[in-house]
């Protein structure tokens, strides 16, 4: 608790911060242009503003790692990033919870306030069977769809996340154990595994769209489906991008036994990402 | 050893005193110091405060008088809109993560924030949204113009200011999730020995409910915003009924996320209120540890509240009932606060500087503005009183003698710590009592107009409620310049204020007044006082 030794680092000024608020107004103002078609400059200002962000990136992690390969870092400074790791896992927590808290909304309560009473005379003999197009979009056929089953692909995927939680643990075993192959191929076998993991999420979309006319534009459901599916793809993706840097790091023999949290946030991470596609399975494929 | 260690840096060649070697805007980009990140946020919240204000007084011009004189009903849509978006999170809660910055660690005995990069980048993030947002009036369609709640479908109507606020708001919203990331950590992990949780000062148990309050509401805000954008540009249907969706929706998520928010504004307000009233009551803080429990009983009770706002829009009875008995239960701990500071000042021998003023103008507004919470929480007489100017009389007399009243008592009684300076106490007096005059003369009328059935966020109204608003308008304008007089203090402090002492005022008894000089020095605390054994400080 509260054991301030007087070795904790503070970082000295630093450019990063502003060099990552120039990204993002370029990023933030392309982002609007680029939304309302106003081209080529949406997608000129998103560039630079992106290359700036990547810039930063490394600059600013750069930083962070030589700080810690140089041994700045003490026991307190190592509390302080573990405290911050899981107060930040909270807080995407409670982004998924944002959209996991539509899909429930909808679910029980506007999709059968759409068939009741109230609503039968504007949309009559509305039958409000889960999954839906809705009242109003199910009346033209050319947007008829089905829904993605849950025991091809994703059932397969499920699977592959769930090895990758093994993999994973394997490697930090491995870690303290000082086995430097177990860590290193245990991270290949983990990203490999969120890449395949990626790999069919890529091809059941393709599939959603062209055989099964599953689109983004499917009323709620299909609204829901794809920004909870592709927010978690995207989490997935980000982590198996941090895993990246963690397995270059492990290679250039970064991490001791006793002192590695920056394998662990990420790892910590993967568990997160792991467990919102258990919710994910459940609510969004199984319980259709 | 300690300095060393902190200057120690790879590649350090010449910042042996930061802020000595740089020049003062790479200072400005740069700097890592608690202290100036605090003020960085206290200057640019005083900005905001004067942009949202004049937005507010153009509002109050164009209500002077029935019809439409000054703006388009349009512009001042738009204006009710970005009032409240930049007042909510341009100025109180960056002033209040201002003085987070400059008052934890000193009253904790850090040397600093626990992640002093990150905390530059939340104030810098600030900038990109607020032009953002600021711009937003000068493109086609003009700002957003469906309320700071950007319910739709008005908002998936509105044009690309829309879209401006929405982005804006995104990275406000990661500017206030890394600094109160970075606020929960510095608490719970750089305490100085001895400081235990219940030894810390209020200021930092209310900044620590609130930073978990943060964390946990402004990701849903970003779910729904990114909801609405999706709805607006990619074809989703979440708030569409056509598709399946509802609107109501995202009143519901919106106010997951707006009710917690409103505890946001107000908890490091009680916060403040709590330190300033037993100093100049020269006793201490009376039921310390109950006020650590009503603070965060207030905090979980502000996630099941929020159909309160939205009592109108067709919830089934249970749910208003729900709603309606859990509002009335956050009185419970609210009250506790109130009795604890009345009875710290009973029978205290009590002076009335500037501070103390604003201290016991907020005990005295803000209770009646949660008096008349609980009037709007009964759902019969909501259904009556909902978007209506009694509501606007509510939230103002929370947020103005609220959370922007412990703001000024704030500043005027850290002013001397931070500045090694005093303001001027006459003026002080002045711009306590002008302010309280022309607040209640701007908004104690609305709740008669309010019950008089006169709508909030109408350029225009019926004849009969003509004499009020005109009143309320003179009372605003007065209002927002005696504003002015504060800022004439402060900068008349800083450059001429008499000297201050460092223990200024002679029972404040947190670190920064027992154990620091004013003015503070640029580095503090760099080896942490050991407090163990020593009595408790609050």
């Amino acid at each position: 608790m509260s054991a301030t030794t007087g070795g904790y680092y503070f970082a000295p000024p630093s450019k990063w911060p502003v060099v990552g608020s120039t990204a993002l107004m370029f990023l933030g103002a392309g982002t609007v242009l680029w939304m309302n078609q106003i081209q080529p400059y949406g997608a000129a200002l998103q560039l630079i503003g992106f290359a700036v962000l990547i810039y930063m990136l490394f600059g600013w992690f750069g930083n962070v790692i030589s700080e810690s390969e140089s041994g700045l870092y003490n026991k307190q400074v190592d509390a302080s990033y573990r405290w911050s790791m899981g107060w930040f896992i909270f807080s995407e927590v409670m982004f998924f919870a944002a959209f996991f808290g539509a899909l429930y909304y909808a679910r029980v309560f506007s999709v059968p306030w759409l068939a009741d009473l109230d609503n039968a005379f504007l949309w009559e003999g509305y039958a409000a069977k889960w999954p839906t197009l809705g009242p109003y979009f199910q009346q033209d056929p050319a947007l008829a769809f089905q829904s993605m089953g849950a025991w091809g692909i994703p059932a397969l995927n499920t699977a592959l996340l769930l090895a990758s939680g093994v993999t994973i643990t394997y490697a930090h075993h491995a870690l303290i154990d000082n086995n430097r192959n177990g860590l290193i191929w245990g991270l290949v076998a983990t990203i490999g595994l969120g890449a395949v993991f990626l790999g069919f999420q890529i091809y059941e979309y393709v599939h959603a769209y062209s055989d099964l006319n599953l689109k983004l534009s499917s009323g709620v459901f299909g609204s829901t489906f794809y920004l909870l599916t592709g927010f978690h793809g995207f989490h997935v993706t980000l982590g198996a991008i941090m895993l990246t840097v963690i397995l270059f790091r492990c290679i250039k023999g970064h991490f001791k036994p006793d002192r590695h949290f920056g394998f662990e946030a990420v790892a910590w991470y993967w568990h997160f990402v792991d467990v919102v596609w258990l919710g994910l399975f459940i609510f969004v494929y199984v319980l259709v | 050893m300690a300095s060393a260690t902190i200057h120690d840096h790879a590649n350090d060649h010449s910042h042996d005193h930061a802020h000595h070697g740089p020049g003062p805007w790479t200072r400005i980009f740069t700097t890592t110091n608690h202290k100036d990140i605090g003020s960085m946020y206290l200057w640019f919240s005083l900005l905001m405060f004067f942009v949202g204000g004049a937005m507010a007084l153009l509002i109050r011009a164009e209500l002077f008088t029935p019809g439409l004189q000054v703006v388009q009903p349009e512009v001042f849509n738009s204006l009710t809109t970005v009032h409240a978006l930049v007042m909510i999170f341009g100025a109180v809660m960056p002033a209040f993560v201002g003085f987070a910055n400059w008052l934890i660690p000193l009253q904790i005995g850090a040397a600093d924030m626990a992640f002093p990069r990150m905390n530059n980048w939340s104030f810098w993030l600030m900038i990109p949204a607020t032009v953002l947002l600021m711009a937003s009036f000068f493109v086609p369609g003009g700002a957003a113009a469906s309320g700071w709640t950007l319910y739709p479908p008005l908002s998936t109507q509105g044009g690309i200011g829309v879209d401006m606020t929405i982005i804006a708001i995104h990275i406000l919203g990661a500017s206030s999730i890394m600094g109160s990331i970075n606020i929960i950590t510095t608490i719970l992990n750089m305490r100085a020995p001895g400081m235990t949780l219940m030894r810390m000062p209020m200021f930092v148990w209310t900044w620590l409910i609130t930073a978990y309050l943060i964390i946990a509401v402004m990701p849903v805000l970003a779910g729904c915003i990114t909801m609405l954008l999706t709805d607006r540009h990619f074809g989703t249907a979440f708030f569409n009924a056509a598709g399946g969706g509802d609107p109501t929706m995202f009143m519901h998520i919106f106010w997951f996320f707006g009710h917690p928010e409103v505890y946001i504004l107000i908890l490091p307000a009680f916060g403040i209120m709590s330190q300033i009233i037993p100093t100049f009551s020269r006793k201490p803080l009376f039921g310390y540890a109950s006020m650590v429990y009503a603070t965060a009983s207030i905090a979980i009770l502000s996630f099941i509240v929020w159909g309160h706002h939205m009592f109108t829009v067709g919830m089934p009875a249970a749910g208003q009932l729900f709603f309606m008995y859990a509002t009335m239960l956050i009185a419970v701990p609210t009250g506790v606060k109130i009795f604890n500071w009345i009875a710290t000042m009973w029978r205290g021998s009590i002076t009335f500087e500037t501070p103390m003023l604003f201290a016991i103008g907020f005990l005295c507004m803000f209770t009646l503005g949660g008096f008349s919470g609980l009037v709007l929480s009964i759902v019969p007489v909501d259904i009556t009183l909902h978007n209506t100017y009694y509501v606007v009389a509510h939230f103002h007399y929370v947020l103005f003698p609220g959370a922007i009243w412990a703001l000024m008592a704030g500043v005027y009684f850290w002013l001397p710590k931070w500045t090694g300076r005093m303001y001027n106490e006459t003026l002080g007096k002045w711009h306590f009592w002008l302010s309280a005059i022309s607040f209640n003369v701007t908004f104690f009328p609305q709740h008669f107009l309010g019950l008089a059935g006169m709508p909030r966020r109408i350029p225009d109204y019926a004849l009969q409620f003509a004499e009020w608003n005109m009143i309320s308008t003179i009372g605003a304008f007065a209002l927002g310049f005696s504003q002015l007089l504060f800022v004439y203090n402060v900068f008349s402090c800083i450059r001429s204020g008499e000297k201050a002492k460092e223990r200024q005022w002679d029972s404040a008894d947190s670190l920064e007044w027992t154990h620091l000089p004013s003015p503070v020095p640029y580095h503090t605390f760099e080896m942490p006082p050991d407090l163990r054994g020593a009595k408790a400080v609050h």
